[in-house]
């Protein structure tokens, strides 16, 4: 046990003494300039995107509207073992297996991309986006940018555990290039957009 | 003598254009992707800027190396993650070898990781009795065939579906000659959605590790490391040193630049930040170098360790396009292969830098620049320099420098030339002479220009 953690040391050792003598001594210069692109309608933008990607989104006026917005959405679906946004996190991950719909809120939406950022803190269970079949994402109107430059500026210094970009449902090409939903992960991925 | 292997890529590449039609299927698909990627690029007026950016930001990685990893380390243990560190392929191997032995399994999930490719990882742990089920479909299918990945992003761009569903009928079960991509894309979602609910340790790559916060950031469209990863006891993340940026606000400038090179999507469907393991759980990030500290010394090689595997330089060169990822005989295939592997070895390698036509479109689509065209150039003349060329090669070049560093000397021998291509036209045009493949050679002139101006000019 002890020799490994003094083998681990010593290539660590090794390896930074060897990139602290190899590594070039260049000027970083003046940081070159960025002017990414900016949208007249984000909104817009954003559910064009989305749709490209596969996802769909819909805008509604408040939240309890998506239980019975659900039903048109996922028409013939199995949608009864559902999770919502305030539910409380089961012991285990694993119970989350048969879950058919899981309805989440998401941070902000990003108009380039048709990304979602979700952090730990929204998802219930860190699985549960994942593992569900069906996702509903839910944002505001107001919390949608332009680009993901923007987006890291929104994010900055969050201490979060985990977070990622959920851009539609999970997705594959690797049989001949032929795109298929559901992968691994979700089949259909739905924002809701509050105005 | 030192580069006769069987296996080079010529050989290799000769073999995979027995099937004409097959090369124009692959030619024509990987073309497509190449195609998708410059309509996603063209959506971005700033993509040029984009592009130096994110070189730039590499160029500062390279640079303060030492300063980001000590960082990165730093954060990343008071995130709660497990660091370590491995010189060699073996000790990586073994590193992760033992966070898998620590919890008793023996059966594994892993998602996409060229580093663990380059490490062969997968064949070390199966020969010490662990089983490792790659999640990603396209690794999956080729895993199953027997066979390493074709292509960085895309592992089984070589298959047809046909083929995969006969595999699927064989391994999984599926009807047979059923070739219908979402048939059996469901059937391998039902069989790894198995998998990922009974293993207690997944294994990911890494895109982005962030010295600024100790997070790693991993790019699926799957969703396969996410769910291999929430699932299980412990998360092994392994990653190459050259991984690092700086900082969160880079992760802009990188993942607007990935996916759109990759494969034209504006962002992979996940692109989750890992910074502290969920409640209960280990996670272990391992740093690899494999030679990377070396090659940081190198102005000519250096640049190369700004790639983000993104794949796009292989959809575009027409070199790869036409042989095929396994001629490469490498876990990274492609240009951006061809100027990775003989820094490792320059003898298994060797042949490498020489399966390209040096048109340079690699470098232009390369998100982060790297001048591969040129390196690839490069690699060509330390390669003969330090005779690990073939010896066709090497004494072809001495004959061809011979005869065109002395006037003299290669006016006589084209005048030879020309006599022996009239008179013995058999002993060029043989199939020993790789220039005659699949060429017809000119017509002789009778006179070089210099004879006939100076018949025509003197008087």
């Amino acid at each position: 046990m002890v020799s490994q953690e003094q083998k681990g040391m010593s290539a660590r050792e090794k390896i930074l003494a060897r990139i602290k003598s190899n590594q070039p001594n260049v000027a970083a210069g003046e940081e070159l300039a960025l002017t990414p692109i900016s949208f007249s309608d984000p909104i817009e933008k954003f559910k064009e995107t989305l749709a490209s990607i596969g996802g769909a989104s819909l805008e509604i006026e408040h939240e309890n509207q998506i239980p019975d917005k659900l039903l048109s959405i996922l028409p013939g679906k199995k949608i009864s073992r559902h999770v919502g946004p305030d539910d409380h996190a089961k012991a285990d991950p694993h119970a989350y297996s048969d879950t058919d719909v899981a309805i989440l809120r998401g941070e902000f939406g990003v108009a380039e991309s048709g990304a979602i950022w979700i952090t730990d803190k929204q998802m219930v269970d860190r699985a549960l986006p994942f593992i569900c079949s069906h996702l509903v994402l839910v944002i505001r109107k107001s919390q949608i940018i332009g680009t993901l430059h923007d987006a890291y500026e929104k994010i900055g210094h969050a201490g979060y555990e985990l977070g990622t970009f959920i851009a539609g449902p999970s997705k594959t090409a690797d049989i001949e290039q032929s795109l298929v939903l559901g992968a691994h992960g979700a089949k259909t991925m739905t924002c809701f957009i509050i105005r | 003598m030192k580069n006769m292997s069987r296996n080079d890529h010529a050989t290799l590449a000769n073999k995979f254009n027995h099937d004409e039609a097959r090369v124009n299927w692959h030619d024509k698909t990987l073309w497509f992707v190449r195609q998708k990627r410059d309509k996603a690029a063209k959506q971005l007026p700033e993509w040029e800027q984009l592009r130096a950016r994110a070189s730039q930001i590499k160029a500062k990685v390279l640079s303060h190396l030492h300063e980001y990893l000590l960082e990165f380390e730093k954060n990343a243990v008071d995130n709660g993650v497990n660091v370590h560190w491995a010189e060699t392929p073996e000790e990586h191997n073994a590193i992760v070898h033992k966070i898998i032995c620590d919890h008793g399994v023996d059966k594994i999930v892993k998602s996409k990781s060229m580093l663990t490719e380059e490490c062969h990882l997968n064949e070390y742990l199966e020969r010490h009795g662990i089983t490792v089920i790659d999640t990603d479909l396209g690794e999956r299918i080729v895993q199953l065939a027997g066979e390493p990945p074709s292509h960085i992003v895309l592992p089984c761009i070589h298959w047809k579906k046909e083929e995969i569903g006969a595999l699927f009928h064989q391994h999984l079960g599926t009807p047979e000659g059923n070739a219908d991509p979402v048939l059996l894309t469901e059937a391998a979602r039902q069989h790894l959605r198995e998998k990922f609910l009974t293993s207690k340790v997944a294994i990911t790559g890494v895109n982005f590790a962030v010295a600024e916060t100790g997070e790693i950031v991993v790019c699926t469209n799957e969703g396969n490391a996410d769910l291999g990863v929430q699932l299980a006891d412990v998360h092994i993340a392994c990653m190459g040193i050259e991984k690092i940026v700086p900082s969160r606000k880079d992760l802009g400038t990188f993942l607007r630049l990935l996916a759109r090179s990759a494969t034209g999507q504006p962002i992979t469907t996940y692109s989750s930040h890992f910074r502290k393991p969920r409640a209960g759980q280990q996670m272990h990030i391992v740093l690899v170098d494999n030679g990377r500290s070396e090659r940081l010394a190198s102005d000519d090689f250096r640049n190369a360790l700004k790639c983000i595997r993104c794949g796009a330089c292989f959809n575009t060169c027409p070199v790869y396009r036409r042989s095929g990822g396994h001629s490469y005989h490498t876990a990274i295939a492609g240009p951006i292969g061809s100027i990775l592997a003989p820094a490792l070895d320059m003898k298994q390698y060797g042949d490498l830098p020489f399966a390209s036509t040096l048109c340079g479109s690699c470098s232009n689509v390369c998100p982060v620049k790297i001048d591969i065209h040129d390196q690839l150039y490069k690699w060509r003349q330390l390669i003969v320099e330090q005779g690990y060329s073939s010896w066709q090669k090497t004494k072809g070049m001495q004959v061809l420098s011979n005869a065109l560093t002395s006037p003299e000397r290669y006016e006589r021998q084209g005048k030879f030339l020309r006599w022996l291509l009239r008179k013995l036209p058999f002993l060029v045009k043989n199939k020993f002479n790789p220039w005659y493949k699949q060429r017809e050679l000119p017509q002789v002139p009778d006179e070089s220009f210099k004879e006939w101006y100076r018949k025509n000019r003197k008087g």
